[in-house]
């Protein structure tokens, strides 16, 4: 019997795609975000919202993950924003491999400065996979509980911004904007957090001026 | 339920290995996986069991390594273990607090008969 002793990381080949990604991406100059959430948090909404701020001032594309259908791209179609749908079947997640297939399709458009890429619904698997993006995002809504934070730490921890959504129904739940908030930054004290309602406008301005000051213009 | 992918990705490196070292069975599979990882160890070794049946790897064990989160203090140095995924520093109640241990997924060894042996 022989003992190989290795210390190799399991996600190596993902983590090395990702870095190809990343710096493809860099040498592009384009700004790159992986947004992460539960299913109907309000994801795709907010990037339908924000291309209504930014298409005007900052070149977008958006790459939408989905275990099936297209039905998001078409939505992010009708914004007049370049999309293309990854369909993963039955992975719970996007991976960097997957995203490195659609890149040349992004260096193929005119002026993008912002990917925003839309991960598959999930607040677990997502967070393991680095897809090379700038910068992960994660989104939470109020219909959610004001603990998730802690019972996902580890999205929250790997997250650079966090946006809570759906304010506007704040009054009907018995969420805690604030104790959420702590909740994040509890697991995470860099995390630069937007609250913002897609129904009523609130805080969409601010993060889509976020956004817009990472764009390289 | 990432696990499969994880374990895909887990035996993809050990084929290469033994492979490489010209090994016939793999009898055991050690591997670390941190606190703060998104990986459940149940779920993995599961997965491990499904990825494995009816190929040469079948019958192999998996030890699974959890490896507890811990810290750093930006501010003063203090390393301190993390409960509860929010960490404050216990010497000067920094909370710049930095991870140094707790993210691992990695392979850390395996068993295994060579066909000459």
């Amino acid at each position: 019997m022989h003992d190989i002793a290795l210390d190799e990381k399991i996600l190596a080949k993902n983590d090395a795609l990702a870095r190809e990604n990343r710096e493809a991406l860099k040498r592009h100059g384009i700004f790159s975000i992986n947004m992460v959430s539960s299913p109907g948090s309000g994801k795709t909404t907010i990037i339908e919202k924000t291309a209504e701020r930014l298409r005007n001032r900052v070149g977008m594309a958006v790459i939408e993950g989905d275990m099936q259908t297209d039905l998001d791209a078409q939505r992010i179609a009708r914004c007049r924003i370049p999309v293309r749908q990854i369909t993963t079947g039955r992975a719970c997640h996007l991976d960097a491999h997957m995203v490195h297939h659609a890149l040349p399709w992004v260096f193929g458009l005119e002026n993008v400065r912002l990917l925003i890429i839309e991960n598959v619904g999930n607040m677990v698997c997502p967070a393991e996979y680095d897809l090379g993006e700038e910068m992960k995002v994660a989104v939470m809504s109020v219909t959610e509980g004001d603990d998730k934070p802690l019972k996902y730490p580890a999205l929250f921890h790997a997250a650079k911004a966090l946006l809570i959504n759906k304010t506007d129904l704040v009054r009907f739940t018995d969420f805690d904007l604030r104790r959420a908030e702590e909740n994040a930054l509890k697991v995470n004290p860099r995390l630069t957090v937007f609250t913002m309602s897609c129904t009523d406008g609130t805080g969409l301005g601010e993060w889509a001026a976020f956004l817009a000051a990472h764009s390289v213009q | 339920m990432h696990e499969l992918s994880i374990a895909r990705s887990m035996l993809d490196i050990v084929r290469e290995q033994m492979a490489r070292h010209g090994a016939e069975k793999l009898r055991s599979l050690k591997i670390r996986v941190g606190e703060m990882t998104a990986v459940e160890p149940q779920a993995l070794l599961f997965c491990f069991e499904a990825c494995t049946k009816d190929t040469p790897l079948e019958g192999a064990a998996l030890d699974i390594e959890v490896v507890p989160l811990a810290g750093r203090c930006e501010e003063c140095g203090t390393e301190m273990r993390i409960e509860g995924y929010s960490a404050q520093c216990p010497a000067c109640r920094s909370a710049s607090v930095e991870h140094i241990s707790g993210h691992e997924l990695a392979i850390v060894s395996m068993e295994v008969d060579k066909t000459d042996a």
